[in-house]
């Protein structure tokens, strides 16, 4: 009863491509002022050569936007910035630290981290603007309460994000229609694991900034993680200062995922091209939120909990 | 996760199967034998399986659900996993297997190519083995694999396999899965043990046929073996209106997937609805000039003459060109608590193109257990009837059962934009 394969098909890689780009293009044909969210990390750069591959040689139909929390290493904001330049689109940068001025952050201690105060800033970037779609570079296999994610997400007026409220999404047939206020946040690689994404960047020979690949680092062990310590910001000013009676030990570590310092973990490595990256990847034991998160680990639930809070 | 081959292909299918069934130790159990779950997130398990007091890591609590299920003590959604096995890549839609969740399997069976039916080796084909296969026959998913599970809790006995067997396949018959084409392979296994799902085990020496992982690893990866007729919805057109650049001035391309068949530079196409006919002068992904593109690649076309075209339109090879038409005829699946109200107007999306459209008549409406024809005025969430609407616009339309992507259509309510039907056109 076996049928023999007798088609020509798609290599996983090339599906996972077709698809992404075939996602991009219905946001730009549904939506009427959708925004890519860029932050200079591995998934977003991906999703930037996706939009290459699916909109030259015309300009993107968005602009690109990062919520910065203030607290992002330097090299990844160097590289966001060049990357756009090169791309030649517009980049809007909004600032968690602007929200703190204006009063609509207020982080209950010095160190808190800004991480999760940037759906407010998004939020109100949103509102600025008049968005009715961000796309983003969440996938699936990241956490167990993106499993059931959308690939067109829906937001209520206060970007929340009901697992109830969701439109069912059937065979390829998106629908990312929005009332006025709502808004649409978009997933184009949705189905991609962290392994896809390592593939991808070595196969389109995507540049990444430089602490993805492994290299020196003054670290200190707090609670079971490596935790980088004096990281010097783009602004000069040093966070992360070792907390009395920690010992700073220089590892070589690179990062699995870049957010905001505060809560990015390195992993110890010796992989310094994307090759080795690859290989690493396919014999790692630790999930990439697992080993480099240090803030969902609070509970089973976090991530649920900020995404129905309006986080990314 | 062991191999990072990068020529392989890809295969999306769903499991289903009634409550107990043992869906989650199943899928628990391949990503574990396939070594797709990570050391913290086992570490996590077993904390959780030892606070419940179990003595083994509890493969299923890997597909535990968000935190609203767990406090109602329900699946409410379908949700999707990944593993590799290094020569293929798979996606899992995993659907609850409730009564009320018709509309989840649904969901989850458009996108699968493969369907893994689960049935208790101790109970045999239930009523919810026939609702699955028939959702399953209805969604026209290609292949279907019928795991007859907990073996080991009727001693592996090669009887009872045959007979549940025998019965199923009757049961098949019945339904026309045969009849339809469908592949269908019955497969004796224990999820707890993990006998027959990626080792063979030792229990069953009896079974001469192939395991779970090597029905899966063989399926074909595209959902239709014949040769389908060439369908490019148009997405996007892409103008960059670059009048200082001699190569772009003219620049038009006509972004969109193929949905269906293969398209070669220099074949004769038209465009509809409008009919103006030309010929591909270039097919592109990124800056690679393509000689052909198949099916389910995202590509941008460029045609010899200047054709007004816009998203929606659909571009077809001129010798194979479909319907356009104003009169539906569909299976729909209605996904909304609200029910459908057949005074109201809702939109149609079906490809690019939509159109709004009224209800014409709702001849019957299908019992999901019995599969007995009833008379019905409306419908209500979860329940699949046959529909006729009448469409403001023309579409562009197959059968589903000769094409899945331009035979499928989704409804939508536009006072709430909610998706409320998916439909399949006969
Ligand atoms: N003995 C035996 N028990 C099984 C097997 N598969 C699943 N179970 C058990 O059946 C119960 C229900 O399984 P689960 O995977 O949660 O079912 P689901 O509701 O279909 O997801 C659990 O206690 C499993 O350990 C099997 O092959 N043999």
């Amino acid at each position: 009863m076996m049928t023999t394969a007798n088609k020509t098909t798609l290599s996983h890689l090339d599906w996972l491509e077709a698809e992404a780009i075939h996602i991009l293009r219905e946001v730009a044909g549904q939506c009427s002022n959708p925004v890519l969210l860029f932050s200079g990390g591995k998934d977003s750069l991906c999703i930037l050569r996706l939009a290459e591959k699916a909109f030259r040689p015309g300009r993107f139909p968005f602009p690109l936007m990062h919520i910065d929390t203030g607290h992002n290493y330097k090299e990844v904001i160097e590289f966001r910035d060049q990357r756009a330049a090169e791309l030649g689109e517009r980049l809007i940068v909004r600032s968690v630290e602007d929200s703190m001025k204006r009063g609509t952050v207020v982080l209950k201690s010095e160190d808190e981290s800004r991480n999760k105060h940037q759906s407010v800033t998004l939020l109100e970037a949103i509102e600025e603007f008049g968005f009715d779609c961000c796309i983003g570079g969440a996938r699936r296999d990241e956490e167990k309460a993106r499993a059931k994610e959308r690939i067109m997400s829906f937001r209520d007026e206060f970007g929340q994000w009901d697992p109830k409220n969701q439109r069912p999404e059937l065979w390829n047939l998106y629908n990312a229609r929005s009332h006025k206020g709502e808004n649409i946040r978009a997933f184009p690689i949705s189905n991609w694991t962290e392994m896809d994404v390592w593939q991808y960047i070595e196969r389109e020979k995507l540049g990444l900034p430089s602490i993805y690949f492994a290299h020196q680092r003054d670290v200190v062990m707090r609670a079971g993680s490596i935790v980088p310590v004096n990281v010097p910001l783009a602004s000069g000013e040093v966070i992360n200062q070792p907390k009395a009676g920690e010992e700073i030990i220089n590892m070589q570590v690179r990062f699995r995922t870049v957010g905001d310092i505060t809560c990015t973990a390195p992993v110890i490595s010796d992989a310094d091209n994307v090759t080795k990256i690859v290989l690493e990847t396919a014999t790692t034991t630790i999930t990439e939120r697992g080993a480099t998160r240090l803030d969902d680990q609070t509970s089973d639930a976090s991530m649920e909990q900020r995404k129905k809070e309006g986080y990314f | 996760m062991s191999n990072a081959k990068h020529n392989d292909s890809l295969l999306r299918f769903m499991t289903c199967g009634s409550v107990d069934d043992g869906k989650s130790t199943l899928i628990g159990r391949l990503l574990f034998d396939t070594k797709s779950i990570l050391a913290d997130t086992l570490t996590q398990m077993d904390r959780t399986s030892k606070k419940r007091g179990l003595e083994a890591v509890d493969l299923s609590l890997l597909t535990d659900g968000l935190q609203a299920e767990r406090e109602q003590g329900i699946t409410i959604d379908v949700a999707y996993r990944y593993f590799s096995t290094g020569t293929r890549k798979y996606i899992i839609a995993d659907a609850p297997g409730h009564e009320q969740y018709t509309r989840n399997m649904v969901t989850a069976a458009s996108t699968a190519n493969l369907a893994i039916i689960l049935i208790d080796a101790r109970k045999g084909v239930l009523t919810q083995t026939r609702r699955h296969s028939f959702l399953a026959h209805l969604v026209g998913i290609p292949h279907i694999v019928v795991a007859i599970n907990k073996m080991d809790l009727v001693d592996f006995d090669q009887a009872t396999f045959e007979k549940i067997k025998a019965d199923y396949l009757s049961f098949a018959e019945q339904i026309g899965l045969q009849r339809a084409g469908r592949d269908i392979q019955v497969v004796p296994l224990s999820a707890l043990t993990g006998d027959m799902l990626v080792d063979r085990g030792d229990a069953m020496d009896w079974y001469q046929g192939p395991t779970m992982l090597e029905i899966l690893e063989s399926a074909p990866a595209a959902h239709s073996e014949q040769n389908e007729p060439f369908r490019f919805p148009v997405q996007f057109v892409c103008r960059p209106h670059a009048s200082d650049d001699p190569e772009l001035h003219d620049f038009r391309g006509f972004m969109g997937r193929v949905e269906s068949g293969e398209i070669a530079v220099g074949d004769a196409v038209t465009v509809l609805p409008n009919g103006y006919t030309s010929k591909v002068k270039a097919i592109q992904l990124g800056e690679e000039q393509l000689k052909t593109a198949i099916t389910e690649q995202s590509v941008t076309l460029l045609l010899e003459d200047e054709i007004d075209t816009s998203r929606g339109d659909m571009i077809v090879k001129s010798d194979q060109a479909p319907e356009a038409v104003k009169q539906i005829s569909g299976m729909v699946c209605w996904l909304s608590e609200t029910p459908l109200s057949p005074a109201r107007t809702y939109v149609i999306r079906h490809t690019t193109r939509e159109s709004k459209a009224k209800v014409g008549e709702i001849e019957y409406k299908v019992d999901v257990n019995t599969l007995e024809q009833l008379p019905t005025q409306g419908l209500a969430m979860n329940d699949i009837a046959k529909i006729n609407f009448k469409l403001a616009q023309p579409l562009m339309v197959d059968s589903y059962s000769k094409n899945r992507a331009t035979g499928a259509f989704i409804v939508i309510d536009e006072s709430t934009n909610n998706t409320v039907g998916a439909g399949m056109i006969i």
